[in-house]
């Protein structure tokens, strides 16, 4: 934290300056103050739960104020100008980690509930008030993404192959360009293209079924293989290749059997992380694929349900009893965070076990 | 990549199918683009002409009843960047100058975590904890600082606001904005910022003249970026906002400002006829804003060559 001297000796150098401790001193100090004052508030019945986020919010906004003042004092106002930089930084960091825990802990909590047997066994199909499940839905949400994966991957990888081994002048800069754009399309966006797509093409202006989910999911998918494919291509080390044109081998078959085996970690990871990324998208699904309480297998016919629309329709659509419907709302959150978590765990497993070992 | 090559190499059959394929593979790209703006716009053309009486909440024309959404878009997607942007330039430079170097990829991993949070959990994060917490404070603020035009009376007795709303959107756009700029922070030259230490420059003195100043086009074009990502961001909207048609500043009211991708999700379930026509307008529209705003960010970031892998 400090530039200081590090002998415990007592010199010049670290004369007028906060010992080492200081800061975390003042911190405790801080959190121990707040959460004196929130459990007095709590004690005089002000609002109702005030809990330890508060505190420790609190706390560190104490922190910040009492650091630079402590700082000015003994320190100079340049150094105390650095303490409140460095103050401000690391609170903006806890602030943004409060909602990360609160949202997590919440979910966990209430989806506990109904994550149960039931729950991974049955569909909504008949089912009013309590009981019911949220396989449909599962099975939806795998089957969509599924298939946007089919579409997306080879269209993606290609793509970036294309970036990077062929693509020179205009096209090239022009892809690259509007793959970079793609990133931004809003998702909802996606589902009315798919929406518009299928409705001129069938003249069904309610169209809704599984494929179109599909397709608005890859639309929303192929920029981030591209991008994650590309970047996975242009760090493989052009001795490879080199020495590959050297024994004669024509080009296809150097990127399919030098190039994409050595890039094929980081490749794996990249399109890993946009299942992860695109399974959660509620609203081009909300939008095309639509509600369904029963089970649909059939990606080409009907109306398909999907774990994050499943969410949103507990949410939005309660019976009477409508504590039974968020339950399963909450469930559906939960299983759709362990999901996306498993993903990215995956990414990062098959990132560690198969990448070559070339010089890094 | 290779170097010009005076021999040409004999054509085969494989490699032409090879390359024909990852052509036609970029070309699809751009086909798609090409054809979102087609179809989208194809499929506007009845709104935009429609007469009075067939749009919903009574407006006249497509634009009359475009424009509150418009504006509830811009508006909501602005409080997000203003809250999330101090916020994640504050992460950014604290895993990337602050934090010890052992444990600063461990803490990016942990800001990445909440870009893997699906937006439909955090709508309903928002609507279940986070509005009746805040609904207190929108009280008080109401109460004391009501003179202030943006938090004038009464306030919203369910927190279900545009400032609500803001706050879930910021902590959903800190991670891209964090992600970009701490690349960029990263990328300051070490020699400059250990010229200005050297100098007896503070951490802070040293950030603020050699780290800001270099990476002030990319932190600009990574707020544009957040700012793009929260313009279409539409289920925390339609959970946690309770919609109007207002074109209304104040953030702790009861009549909010819907925005376009939250109404395109409340009522294209229900929508028929020409409805359906004005809300894909109305997505158009909302393409086109997102569209505008990341080309100019991706301009100004790619006008920085070093610097790509954004997202």
């Amino acid at each position: 934290m400090t530039t200081s001297a590090t002998t415990g000796i007592a010199n010049s150098l670290t004369t007028g300056r906060l010992p080492k401790w200081a800061p975390w001193g003042l911190l405790a100090g801080s959190w121990a103050v707040a959460a004196v004052i929130v459990a007095l508030t709590q004690a005089a019945g002000e609002p109702a739960d005030f809990n330890i986020v508060a505190a420790i919010f609190f706390g560190t906004i104490l922190f910040d104020i009492a650091i630079v003042v402590l700082s000015a004092l003994i320190e100079g106002s340049r150094q105390a100008r650095d303490r409140l930089v460095t103050s401000l930084v690391v609170t903006a960091f806890v602030v943004a980690l409060l909602p990360l825990v609160s949202l997590l802990f919440t979910v966990v909590v209430n989806g506990l509930a109904r994550f149960d047997l039931e729950f991974f066994s049955s569909s909504m199909r008949n089912v009013v008030g309590e009981g019911g499940g949220g396989l449909h839905a599962i099975m939806g949400t795998l089957l969509i993404t599924g298939m946007a994966a089919i579409i997306s991957i080879p269209v993606g990888l290609l793509t970036a192959i294309y970036l990077v081994e062929y693509g020179r002048g205009r096209l090239a800069a022009a892809i690259t360009f509007f793959v970079d754009v793609m990133t931004g399309i809003p998702s909802i966006v996606a589902g009315l293209f798919a929406f518009a797509l299928f409705a001129l093409l069938f003249d069904d202006p309610g169209i809704r079924f599984g494929f179109g989910g599909s397709v608005a999911l890859s639309l929303l998918m192929i920029p981030v293989v591209v991008r994650s494919s590309e970047e996975m291509l242009k760090i493989v080390p052009n001795e490879l290749r080199e020495a590959s044109y050297a024994l004669g081998v024509p080009k296809w078959l150097t990127i399919v059997k030098v190039v994409i085996p050595t890039a094929i970690a980081g490749i794996a990871t990249g399109v890993t992380l946009s299942i992860s990324r695109v399974i959660g998208e509620t609203a081009p699904l909300l939008i095309v694929a639509g509600f369904t309480t029963s089970m649909n297998y059939d990606l080409f016919a009907g109306r398909m349900m999907t774990l994050p629309v499943f969410v949103y329709n507990q949410y939005a659509n309660p019976g009477t009893d409508v504590q039974v419907y968020l339950d399963r709302a909450w469930t559906g959150a939960l299983t759709l965070i362990l999901i996306v978590m498993a993903l990215n765990l995956i990414a990062r497993l098959v990132a560690k076990i198969f990448s070559p070992k070339l010089g890094r | 990549m290779t170097t010009v090559r005076t021999i040409k190499a004999k054509q085969r059959p494989g490699d032409r199918v090879f390359s024909a394929s990852t052509t036609i593979a970029g070309c699809i790209i751009l086909a798609a683009l090409a054809a979102v703006a087609v179809f989208l716009l194809a499929e506007s053309v009845p709104a935009v002409v429609s007469g009075p009486d067939e749009l919903r909440d009574g407006a006249d024309t497509f634009w009359a009843y475009v424009a509150p959404l418009a504006f509830g878009t811009l508006w909501a997607a602005l409080i997000a960047l203003v809250i999330a942007f101090p916020i994640s330039i504050g992460i950014a430079l604290f895993i990337s100058h602050y934090a010890p170097r052992r444990i600063a990829q461990g803490l990016g991993y942990i800001v990445d975590l909440l870009a893997a949070v699906p937006s439909v959990v955090f709508g309903l994060w928002g609507i279940k904890v986070l509005a009746p917490l805040v609904t207190p404070f929108y009280q008080e603020l109401t109460t004391n600082l009501g003179w202030i035009p943006l938090f004038s009376p009464p306030a919203s007795g369910t927190g279900r606001t545009v400032l609500t709303v803001g706050i879930v959107l910021a902590v959903m756009i800190i991670p891209i904005i964090t992600a970009i700029s701490r690349e960029i922070f990263l990328q300051t030259p070490v020699l400059h910022e250990e010229a200005a230490l050297a100098l007896g420059a503070t951490r802070w003195e040293m950030i603020s003249m050699a780290v800001i100043p270099f990476a002030r086009p990319g932190i600009i074009s990574a707020a544009m970026l957040g700012l793009g990502r929260a313009l279409g961001e539409t289920m925390v909207v339609a959970m946690v906002l309770s919609p109007a048609v207002v074109i209304s500043f104040v953030l702790t009211g009861s009549s909010n400002p819907a925005t376009i991708a939250g109404n395109i999700a409340l009522n294209f379930p229900d929508a028929y006829g020409v409805q359906v026509n004005a809300l894909i307008a109305s997505g158009l529209v909302l393409f086109v804003i997102t569209l505008v705003i990341n080309s100019v960010a991706r301009i100004v970031v790619n006008r920085r060559k070093a610097f790509s892998g954004a997202n």
